[in-house]
């Protein structure tokens, strides 16, 4: 079994050091979909961290029998019958949610990082490390896009949670919500500082030119 | 990894058994959860026809809206090219099922699909809504049609002579938030409230105007700022589900009085 240092690695490393959207820049496609409203983008961290954990897990477990020319399938159906697990629970149990997040979770099965951690952890790791990494990316992925989700809402819908925050000008408040923060191209932006910040205080991320 | 792994048989056996512990978990899944599935999505569309006829004002708890569907709503289906009652058991017919079904919708033309649904149901349900005494008070219909990128399903609520709005509401779409996303809003969508749907000649006359250039206090509704596309979208769906195709024939015969002799 590993040792606490390398669980702690493990688990909060993609939080900062090795964030899946700010370093690797993967699974952007979604947090620029769900992140309008903080509600939405919490159920969507819940389903993904439902299936990163668990599809690493399975992956993992049958690792030494995955036959390496179909492996890749192999990754994929799991993955994808987690999903469909996920999408039907959430419309028998949130309904409301699972409306606004519509084709999203289903595409989770594309979210290349669940597919990278499978292939490049699952694979070679025990069921129980595989489970805590899927556990730390889903975190990492998760502080992300509540942070823009939490911009986008407050500055383009003037709440938070659905509740309201900074009253609008249009029902009779002052503050006039910028609307730009609700279209697809600010999300880019705000991860972009995101990233910014990030590595203006971990240098070590920073690509060499 | 051992080399074994990659031998044909291995290969069949691994990929064979995943796939059916994998098509076990997902159908069970499926097939355990659907009722509760199905009740929420009965209950989102009762919720909306109740709230849509001003029954019902803001949120209710399941049982709540249960009650007062059975107590005062009567769903009937109706022949849209006739505009007749039809004997259709509500509970067997399946509204969206049928606009795939060649047998209970047609093609339409591109010069007929001014809401761009494609196909035009033939057979359509319409919720009589009555009050304590067993008075008819308003109807409900469903309409959709597509706005910018999504097709936006609503109920709209009408008095009993078939022109005046009492409400109307958009239970489904995926129009970006926060712009075209408004159309759920209630300020806006309360604009539609007492306006009536055609002219003095039955002409259909409700219009969405340029936002805060509506004058005509019957007919014109302000548009959505930064939602044009949008608001052209729920114009559409107005110009074809009033119209001959959706349920002008209907609610033709409401105008006469169909609804007072039954």
């Amino acid at each position: 079994m590993a040792s606490a240092k390398e669980i702690k690695t493990v688990l909060f490393g993609p939080v900062f050091a090795n964030n899946p959207i700010a370093l690797q820049v993967l699974g952007v496609c979604s947090a620029l979909a769900v992140t309008t409203q903080m509600a939405t983008a919490l159920v969507m961290c819940f389903a993904l961290t439902f299936v990163i954990t668990l599809s690493n897990f399975f992956i993992s477990l049958i690792r030494n029998h995955i036959p390496s020319s179909v492996r890749i399938i192999v990754q994929m159906t799991i993955i994808a019958s987690l999903v469909i697990i996920v999408d039907q629970i959430l419309k028998a149990f949130a309904y409301e949610v699972s409306k606004e997040l519509s084709v999203f979770v289903g595409l989770i099965i594309t979210n290349c990082i669940v597919m990278g951690r499978a292939e490049a952890y699952a694979m070679k790791s025990t069921p129980g490390m595989s489970f805590l990494d899927g556990l730390g990316n889903a975190l990492g992925y998760s502080l992300v896009l509540l942070v823009v989700a939490f911009i986008r809402e407050l500055g383009g819908a003037g709440s938070v949670f659905g509740v309201e925050i900074l009253p609008l000008v249009s029902e009779g408040g002052w503050y006039q919500p910028m609307g730009m923060l609700l279209l697809a191209p600010s999300a880019f932006i705000i991860i972009a500082f995101f990233i910014w910040v990030l590595r203006t205080f971990r240098p070590e991320q920073v690509e060499q030119a | 990894m051992s080399s074994n792994n990659d031998t044909i048989s291995k290969t069949l056996i691994v990929v064979i058994s995943l796939c059916l512990v994998c098509a076990l978990v997902v159908s069970t899944a499926a097939v355990q959860l659907r009722p509760l599935q199905q009740a929420n999505m009965l209950l989102d569309a009762q919720t909306n026809i109740l709230r849509s006829a001003r029954v019902l004002d803001g949120a209710a708890s399941a049982a709540k809206v249960r009650e007062l569907f059975d107590q005062y709503v009567e769903e009937r289906v109706i022949n849209l090219s006739t505009g007749e009652f039809t004997d259709k058991d509500p509970m067997q017919f399946d509204y969206r099922a049928s606009w795939r079904d060649p047998e209970l919708s047609t093609q339409l033309s591109k010069q007929q699909d001014v809401a761009s649904i494609r196909r035009a149901p033939h057979y359509a349900p319409v919720y009589l809504v009555r009050n304590d005494a067993g008075e008819l008070t308003s109807l409900v219909l469903p309409i959709h049609g597509y706005g910018l990128w999504s097709t936006m399903h609503a109920f709209i609520a009408l008095e009993t002579d078939g022109n005046t709005i009492i409400g109307m509401n958009y239970y489904e779409q995926g129009e970006t938030p926060g712009l075209g996303g408004e159309i759920e809003n209630p300020r806006w969508i309360g604009q539609f409230e007492g306006k009536r749907l055609f002219d003095e000649q039955g002409n259909l006359a409700l219009t969405i105007v340029r936002p805060g250039n509506a004058s005509d206090a019957y007919h014109e509704i302000d548009g959505l700022s930064g939602a044009t596309l949008t608001a052209n979208g729920v114009q559409n769906t107005f110009t074809f589900w009033m119209g001959d195709k959706g349920f002008g024939p209907f609610l033709s015969k409401v105008q006469q009085g169909a609804l007072n002799n039954g």
